[in-house]
């Protein structure tokens, strides 16, 4: 027999294996229930198709019949070595072990963000406490009149907006900058630092710009519900930020590329509690911080409550097995 | 397409090789997804006003409130921003624009990827999309030996080409080596060729039809070098076709 009529009994005797393995690579990748006797016949057509491959790339490399050989082997491979998942589990693993795990990795990037908070909050206090004039840098035109009538841009702000919809508006705009300060660190870090210190400079600033007109008890009032747990929050995002460009400045793998990949899958993590609690404060601001009915003792039970819920989530308490 | 491969090892000894998609097949799946995003946003809009407003018009009151703000834009918004990463997720990374462009998400093992790596790639969208019309992520898809943009090289995800047509073509080739006289390989070349006939070069297809008449007939290039365009096709379907059983 000649090396082609050899050639042509072998794609005549495979090829009907080969449409029946595409229907099943079809089954495959369509759902996740499936019988044992279906996942062992797709493990024992994908060995089967490897052989066949083989001898494609070998006797007729570069033809459409080795690249659909390719395309099918590919897709049989991605479905056989799909990773199982169970969502539920997933989730249970994901705050009970890893996000505590990821916290007390990152503990000193924690550390150092907060304290870059603290003194940009102080430098920008500092800043408009000695130069007034410069306010507009970290206030609006328009908070900056409201103030100087002796009122917070925070009074009236439920006549203009419903509190729900200002609750969406405020969680999404924090889940926003902590995803920004978490993916500028992708700059070196530098990206990250610029933002917390931005975010310090112009708290403090606003701070020192009420306190001047008798009004800083008044913000902080507005500030106390919500904002100890979405400052820290932006702490976290920022020191998971900072742990992102150190990967790459200083690798601590083979190439920066995995470095990079394994601190991301890491620090990304404490993004997703990151939002789930800025959910939270969202609404916390949205509907408590700006009732002016709400007494001082209730915002700071809420706040400092809220705030030992993140701490008890970021050590794993919160999401502990309770003992039998 | 790029040229570049992805090779994985598999247990039965036979590497699984993808083909890595290159910034014009990336663009082409975005393109088309962000058409898909800005349609299902736009019609989402359209009818929840429609709805809203109780008849045919599209007008926003002054002061349109919650019941607006949760019904039509919020929902618009979402769709629009939303889109990726949910689609992804839902399709295992084959959005419409993706499937349409002939490509897919694998992670670096060739693997579905996972719902955090997708999450991640998306996350990065924030920084690839700077500073205006994906500037940094198309930079660095053409810079990157894999073609790769910055969510990707978090996540550890990869493009790769993944075109439907392949399956066909298994069907196509086995039936013209069954049918055919000539050899697998040579039926399988002139095949493709008479399909891709009318989107190639004139100068492309005449040089290839010259090469694969003068094969079939195992004589001197030199003397279909002249033939008409329209000559050497037929000359090709009629070997194709003439020879068979």
């Amino acid at each position: 027999m000649s090396a082609e009529a050899g050639l042509k009994n072998w794609l005549s005797a495979r090829s009907s294996t080969w449409q029946s393995l595409a229907n099943v690579a079809q089954q495959l990748q369509r759902g996740r229930k499936h019988r044992s006797e279906e996942a062992l016949a797709a493990i024992e057509g994908y060995r089967s198709l490897g052989r066949d491959l083989s001898v494609a790339r070998r006797v007729l490399p570069g033809s459409r019949i080795t690249q659909g050989l390719e395309a099918l082997y590919a897709r049989l491979h991605a479905s056989i070595y799909r990773a199982p998942h169970n969502w539920s589990a997933d989730l249970r693993a994901l705050f009970r072990d890893e996000i505590p795990q990821a916290a007390r990795e990152l503990r000193p990037y924690i550390v150092w963000v907060t304290l870059l908070f603290v003194l940009s909050a102080a430098a920008g206090w500092w800043l408009i406490r000695t130069f007034p004039e410069l306010v507009s840098l970290v206030a609006s035109e328009e908070m900056i009149a409201k103030v100087e009538n002796g009122k917070l841009w925070t009074d009236d702000i439920l006549n203009v907006t419903p509190s729900s919809l200002l609750s969406v508006r405020i969680l999404s705009n924090n889940i926003a900058v902590s995803i920004a300060a978490l993916c500028f660190g992708v700059f070196f870090g530098l990206g990250t630092f610029y933002l917390i210190a931005m975010n310090g400079l112009m708290l403090g600033g606003v701070f020192a710009f009420t306190y001047r007109h008798n009004l800083a008890g008044d913000l902080f009032r507005f500030i106390v519900a919500h904002g100890v747990v979405e400052l820290s929050v932006i702490c976290l995002a920022g020191a998971a930020g900072m742990a992102l460009g150190a990967s790459i400045a200083l690798p601590t793998k083979a190439t920066r590329r995995e470095s990079f990949q394994r601190t991301m899958f890491q620090v990304g993590r404490l993004v997703v509690l990151c939002a789930v609690l800025l959910v939270g404060c969202g609404f916390i601001e949205g509907y408590i911080s700006p009732d002016h009915d709400f007494p001082m003792l209730g915002r700071i039970v809420i706040g400092v409550g809220y705030g030992i819920i993140m701490l008890t989530a970021l050590t794993g308490h919160l999401f502990r097995r309770l003992p039998i | 397409m790029s040229d570049e491969h992805l090779k994985v090892v598999s247990v039965t000894g036979v590497d699984v090789e993808f083909h890595i998609a290159g910034a014009g097949s990336r663009s082409y799946a975005f393109v088309i997804d962000w058409h898909f995003r800005l349609l299902l946003a736009l019609a989402w809009l359209v009818i929840a006003l429609l709805i809203l407003n109780g008849g045919w018009t599209l007008a926003i009151p002054g002061n349109p409130g919650a019941r607006y703000a949760f019904i039509v834009f919020l929902p618009t918004l979402a769709i629009y921003f939303l889109y990726h990463p949910i689609i992804e997720v839902l399709t295992r990374g084959r959005t419409p624009g993706k499937r349409i462009a002939g490509v897919r998400i694998v992670t670096r093992e060739g693997d579905v990827p996972s719902v955090g790596a997708l999450a991640i790639r998306n996350l990065f969208r924030l920084v690839d999309c700077l500073p205006i019309f994906y500037v940094v992520g198309l930079v660095t898809t053409l810079v990157t030996e894999q073609h790769v943009r910055i969510g990707d090289l978090a996540a550890g995800t990869l493009l790769v080409i993944d075109h439907d047509r392949e399956g066909k073509s298994l069907e196509r080739f086995e039936q013209l080596a069954r049918q055919s006289h000539l050899d697998p390989h040579t039926a399988d070349l002139i095949d493709e060729l008479l399909q891709r006939w009318k989107i190639l070069a004139d100068d492309n297809r005449r040089a290839i039809a010259v090469t694969l008449l003068a094969r079939i007939e195992q004589s001197d290039p030199k003397q279909f070098q002249s033939l008409p365009q329209n000559e050497l096709r037929e000359r090709l379907q009629r070997a194709l076709e003439g020879k068979r059983s």
